[in-house]
């Protein structure tokens, strides 16, 4: 029948839209995640006093785009220097003993709340007084930048081409409907029947099927989510420091609630511009 | 009461299905309309319905100038009327008692009063005993008492009926005028669109000629076709 044909098409439309919404928001997840260990360095002037640095600290504070800031001794730049490049191998480091040869690498890791704003800060840090440097990744900052805007128009062109082609579905189940209750419709009214009443039942078919539409692709986008995350998770484990998925109730919280208001939305939205284009009753 | 004062009608300019018609049908009058085919007499009806608006005039059902009822008291003032039709209507895939309780759940009616009524009408119309047949396994007469039972369930004050016995043979005819007749009597205006002039002459009633959208004779019984 035509309303099954329309039903799964619907689920379709929804299961393309949630699956979709699945990769777009682990991808989200991962670019944040990504974006928020990307630091900036602020290094000082030499000779600097820590009266300058902690002055250079509350301008920084100020600043909106930035979530956190963190002031990095010399002592402590020194003892990660030594983790990273002398490991286990403790006494080529003590060579060194008390002369810290990154004494004058005392710094601040500023981390940011929107990775794009990052020129901007880059610039005002730069023009501080005492700042001798600013240390950045510029082209990581701008790739990710890139990298959410396109997920954001490819997102919404995507949901706008599955909206209409929805849309267009129902639209089409409906006008079959009406064509084969024509006579059914007259006689109801004339028989006095309200517009209300007419179209009730067109409308429940609409919603029905936009709720049938996509509780089914939801409930199968659940299990198969849950079953690929784990098999990923599983046999690459060795890309598990790189792929970080959200857990299943995270995603579907958001995905569940918006996937039904959709194709409810759209089962109700298409049946009644149909009916209200199509019975001038 | 039905009152047309100078009600044209014209589907497409300068061809007029109606020409300035001027009528009065009383509250529980029996009308016949007869007249050629083309003389307009389905248009009245559906102007009397509302289906139609005129192009000119005023129309005024059961007290109500129809020109004044906006769209949404459309189904409201249609429940004082009821229709019946040549060809009957009828839902094809509901039984005898469905296509009569239809009409009581269209206004809305509670399915306990529906069941009080429906098997009423089917008595008063004489298929009580046919009630879970469907339309095909009837005769045309039977369907179209049918149809009358539906038009009557919700009790309306005025009864239309365009050419209701086109469909039938002589004896069906009879049978659904009798019933008309019957109808009217309890009360129910009744106005029948109809070719056959058989009935018409033996019946005695009223009886309003149309040609080419003009009343040209209005005589109340002692019918003869000049
Ligand atoms: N929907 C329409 N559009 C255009 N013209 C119409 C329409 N309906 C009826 N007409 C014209 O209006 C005139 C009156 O038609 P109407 O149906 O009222 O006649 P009638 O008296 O009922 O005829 P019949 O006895 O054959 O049923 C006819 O000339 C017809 O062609
Ligand atoms: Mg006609």
């Amino acid at each position: 029948m035509f309303s099954l044909a329309s039903m799964a098409t619907m689920s379709a439309c929804i299961f393309l839209f949630g699956l979709f919404f699945a990769i777009v928001t682990n991808f989200e997840a991962m670019v944040k995640e990504a974006e928020s260990g990307m630091a900036v360095t602020v290094l000082f002037d030499e000779g600097i006093t820590q009266e300058q640095i902690d002055a250079i600290g509350q301008e920084i504070k100020k600043r909106v785009e930035v979530s956190e800031y963190e002031f990095i001794s010399p002592e402590q730049a020194w003892e990660e220097f030594k983790g990273d490049y002398f490991g286990d191998n403790a006494e080529a480091a003590a060579g060194f003993a008390d002369d810290n040869p990154l004494a004058n690498s005392a710094s601040y890791a500023i981390y940011m709340n929107d990775i794009s704003m990052q020129p901007v800060l880059v610039d005002f840090l730069e023009g501080l007084d005492g700042v001798r440097e600013v240390r950045h990744s510029e082209v990581a900052g701008r790739t990710l930048t890139d990298f959410n805007s396109l997920i954001g128009y490819i997102s919404v062109g995507i949901i706008l081409i599955l909206l209409l082609v929805a849309v267009f579905l129902i639209s089409n189940t409906v006008t079959t409907g009406i064509a084969v209750r024509k006579d059914e419709i007259g006689i109801m009214k004339l028989i006095g029947a309200t517009d209300y009443f007419v179209r009730a039942p067109f409308v429940v078919e609409g919603v029905l099927i936009g709720l049938i539409g996509s509780v089914v692709p939801l409930a199968l986008l659940y299990f198969l989510y849950r079953k690929v995350v784990f098999y990923i998770s599983d046999k690459f484990s060795f890309l598990s420091s790189l792929l970080n998925f959200l857990p299943a109730q995270k995603v579907f919280h958001t995905l569940v609630p918006v996937g039904l208001v959709l194709g409810v939305g759209i089962g109700f939205l298409g049946s009644w511009i149909t009916i209200r284009k199509h019975l001038k009753v | 009461m039905i009152k047309l004062e100078n009600v044209s009608k014209a589907y497409s300019a300068g061809v007029p299905a109606l020409n300035d018609v001027n009528l009065e049908i009383a509250d529980g009058e029996f009308v016949f309309i007869v007249g050629d085919s083309g003389s307009g007499k389905s248009t009245l009806i559906k102007l009397l319905l509302k289906e139609l608006e005129p192009t000119e005039g005023t129309i005024i059902v059961d007290g109500r100038r129809l020109g004044a009822i906006r769209h949404k008291q459309i189904p409201k003032f249609r429940r004082n009327l009821g229709v019946v039709f040549q060809d009957f209507r009828l839902l094809k895939d509901r039984n005898v008692y469905d296509n009569v309780a239809f009409a009581q759940r269209v206004i809305g009616a509670s399915v306990r009063e529906s069941k009080r009524k429906v098997p009423v009408m089917l008595s008063m119309v004489g298929l009580a005993a046919k009630y879970k047949s469907y339309p095909r396994q009837l005769s045309g007469g039977e369907q179209q008492r049918v149809a009358i039972a539906r038009a009557l369930v919700n009790q309306p004050k005025i009864l239309l009926a365009d050419e209701p016995t086109g469909n039938l043979d002589a004896n069906n005819a009879w049978e659904i005028m009798k019933l008309l007749e019957e109808i009217n009597e309890r009360g129910t205006t009744v106005v029948v669109v109809t070719h056959n002039m058989d009935i018409v002459k033996i019946m005695n009633k009223r009886v309003i000629t149309m040609k080419k959208g003009v009343v040209i004779s209005d005589v109340d019984g002692d019918f003869n076709e000049d």
